[in-house]
């Protein structure tokens, strides 16, 4: 009877963890954190959004209410500068995103911030300024809509797509 | 589009010797516990088609004066009706008296046949058995609801001594579709959410913190696009024309129209660093007014358009700020522990209103522009955007809730508050809604 109470305990704590993991929209988003997977025989076209985010990940995060970039942060956009050497002629968006707690005019200015911090990094490690636009969301844009610890780390970030791709 | 309309003003000589009795006044600045209470019988008339109409009137008219949290409409099951409510009638005292009302509004609605009608209105102190107002507008028949919102201003400026903000129309976000993709458009309605009419369509942009002109039908605001900066326009409600405010290459946001209209204030956004601007509309030139590294956002001019107060975190968290007209003179007036936002000074110059967050709650607030007699007014999960009624008595402002576990919810919705901080309420709008802004008092 004990067990059997322990084993019903368990699965339920496993459903909720599952709940919880597909909650948010964007489960690649952790790749984007960490390390990037490798393109595998049947990966990504190469020099696509989708080539960009396991080779490099495309999200970089922000602590609250902050602007500058993590070592973390630094390690993807280096990634990124990477990638984009191999594609000249491709140009980027950079798009500046905030979590909920704050208000609509201030965060529009601190997703600028986020946005600008990117570039700046991007455009020191050698990628050309005029393939970069960059816009700010401010709280308008997020990624998980949960009011949680977990969705407002995720929704504070920088998020680079492809604009134009290369020939 | 709602029309503008003209309503013709007659105040009728008064029809009740005065008598020297104490006026019944009702002082705003002070928090009112208990709300004046006041009797308001079914407008009468002598046509029956009216009936109806009669009985819609004065429904507006107790609307409006119950949610002002100043009055408390008896129940009309109470009243004593004799032969005693019409608008040239000295009413019987005692039975108002009675059931304790203080104030008794009786009126009456005549066709005028030419699709107009006259929507008459006398209000009565009957403890001192004398009258206090009387008043009649003639317009258009489908316009009654203005009538009625007039009638209520005409009471409140008749009981307070200030002017109302009854016949006015609020300019909102609506917004619909889940938290991570939501179209969000600008509606206008009126004050009370009747006649709601959409603005923009939301299809290619969201439209987001509109401000009303205080001179004319129009309406600033800020676009948000997927693929370039966010941009202010400007939105004539009348004609439904709109246009970009310059060309920019970063954003421009936060905007709001100086007190005479004339100008709008802005932030503009340039290699990530906001600064505060203003824009001359006749001239369209621009000028810089505040000029440093740190966020500076959300201006609001003084009405005398003397000062400008702002957000900024040059100080590390965000606090206001006032400055003169021209930039000189940047001040810091509110230090306490949190986050000061959103400054929006208000039409009397008194006060500013802000949102504070504070231990991760929002509030919104008052303070004196001197950084004086900070007021918190209301607090919860997440609130934000004040903005003034024109009579500077009452605020309006947007809550949006947390949402569930699996990311549903998260809903917002306008309220208002007076500045007691006790008349707390929801705003009836036809579904999710955010970013209020209140219009002046219609001409």
């Amino acid at each position: 009877m004990k067990t059997l109470m322990k084993i019903a305990g368990m699965a339920a704590s496993l459903v909720l963890l599952s709940a919880c993991t597909t909650g948010g929209p964007d489960i690649d988003a952790s790749a984007g954190a960490g390390t990037g997977v490798g393109a595998g025989p049947t990966g990504p076209a190469p020099g696509s959004q989708a080539d960009l985010e396991d080779a490099a990940g495309h999200r970089v995060f922000f602590a609250y209410n902050e602007y500058t970039l993590t070592p973390q942060a630094q390690a993807v956009l280096s990634r990124q500068a990477a990638w984009l050497q191999e594609y000249p002629e491709t140009r980027i968006k950079l798009a500046g995103n905030c979590d909920e707690r704050g208000t609509r005019e201030y965060n529009f200015a601190l997703g600028a911030r986020r946005a600008e911090a990117a570039r700046a990094y991007l455009v020191s490690l050698g990628v050309d300024a005029a393939r970069i636009t960059t816009v700010s969301y401010g709280k308008e844009r997020p990624l998980d809509p949960r009011s949680t610890e977990d969705a407002w780390s995720l929704n504070r970030n920088s998020t680079t797509t492809i604009a134009a791709a290369g020939a | 589009m709602p029309r503008l309309l003209t309503i013709l003003l007659t105040i009728f000589v008064a029809a009740a010797p005065l008598s020297a009795g104490a006026k019944v006044t009702i002082d705003i600045t002070q928090g009112n516990v208990d709300p004046m209470p006041i009797a308001v019988p079914d407008f009468l008339g002598a046509d029956d088609a009216t009936s109806e109409l009669r009985r819609d009137i004065t429904k507006v008219l107790m609307n409006d004066l119950n949610r002002s949290g100043l009055f408390k409409v008896i129940d009309q099951r109470a009243y004593i009706i004799g032969d005693d409510v019409g608008v040239n009638v000295r009413p019987t005292f005692p039975n108002w008296r009675l059931i304790n009302a203080q104030v008794l509004i009786v009126g009456e609605v005549v066709e005028m046949g030419d699709g107009r009608i006259q929507v008459s209105t006398r209000i009565w102190d009957t403890y001192a058995d004398e009258q206090i107002g009387a008043v009649a507008f003639k317009t258009p028949a489908d316009n009654w609801r203005r009538a009625a919102h007039k009638v209520a201003d005409f009471a409140y400026k008749s009981l307070t001594g200030e002017s109302g903000y009854f016949d006015t129309r609020i300019v909102f976000v609506h917004e619909t579709g889940p938290k991570e993709k939501r179209v969000k458009r600008l509606m206008i309605m009126d004050q009370d959410g009747a006649n709601p009419v959409p603005l923009t369509d939301g299809l290619n942009y969201q439209a987001l913190t509109p401000r009303f002109s205080p001179t004319q039908q129009q309406i600033t605001y800020m676009a948000l696009f997927d693929n370039r900066p966010g941009q202010v326009y400007l939105f004539n409600i009348e004609t439904g024309e709109q246009e970009q405010l310059g060309t920019f290459r970063g954003m421009t946001f936060a905007p709001r129209f100086s007190p005479d209209g004339r100008q709008v204030l802005l932030s503009v956004e340039r290699h990530g660093n906001s600064d505060v601007f203003k824009m001359d509309l006749a001239t369209r030139r621009l000028t810089r007014l505040t000029d440093h590294p740190a966020i500076d956002v959300s201006p609001s001019m003084s009405p005398d358009g003397r000062r400008i107060s702002f957000t900024s975190d040059r100080g590390g968290a965000q606090q206001i700020y006032v400055m003169n007209a021209d930039g000189s003179k940047q001040k810091r007036i509110t230090f306490g522990e949190g986050r000061y936002q959103t400054p929006v000074w208000s039409p009397r110059g008194d006060l500013i209103a802000f949102t504070r967050q504070y231990r991760g709650r929002f509030y919104i607030g008052v303070i004196r522009p001197d950084g004086t007699g900070e007021r918190l007014l209301t607090e919860s999960y997440l609130e934000e955007g004040p903005t003034w009624a024109p009579n500077g008595r009452v605020l309006m402002f947007y809550r949006q809730t947390p949402s569930r576990r699996n990311g549903k919810g998260g809903g917002a919705s306008l309220w208002s508050v007076d500045l007691t901080g006790r008349n707390v309420r929801l705003v009836r709008t036809p579904g999710d809604a955010s970013d209020p802004a209140w219009s002046p008092l219609l001409p």
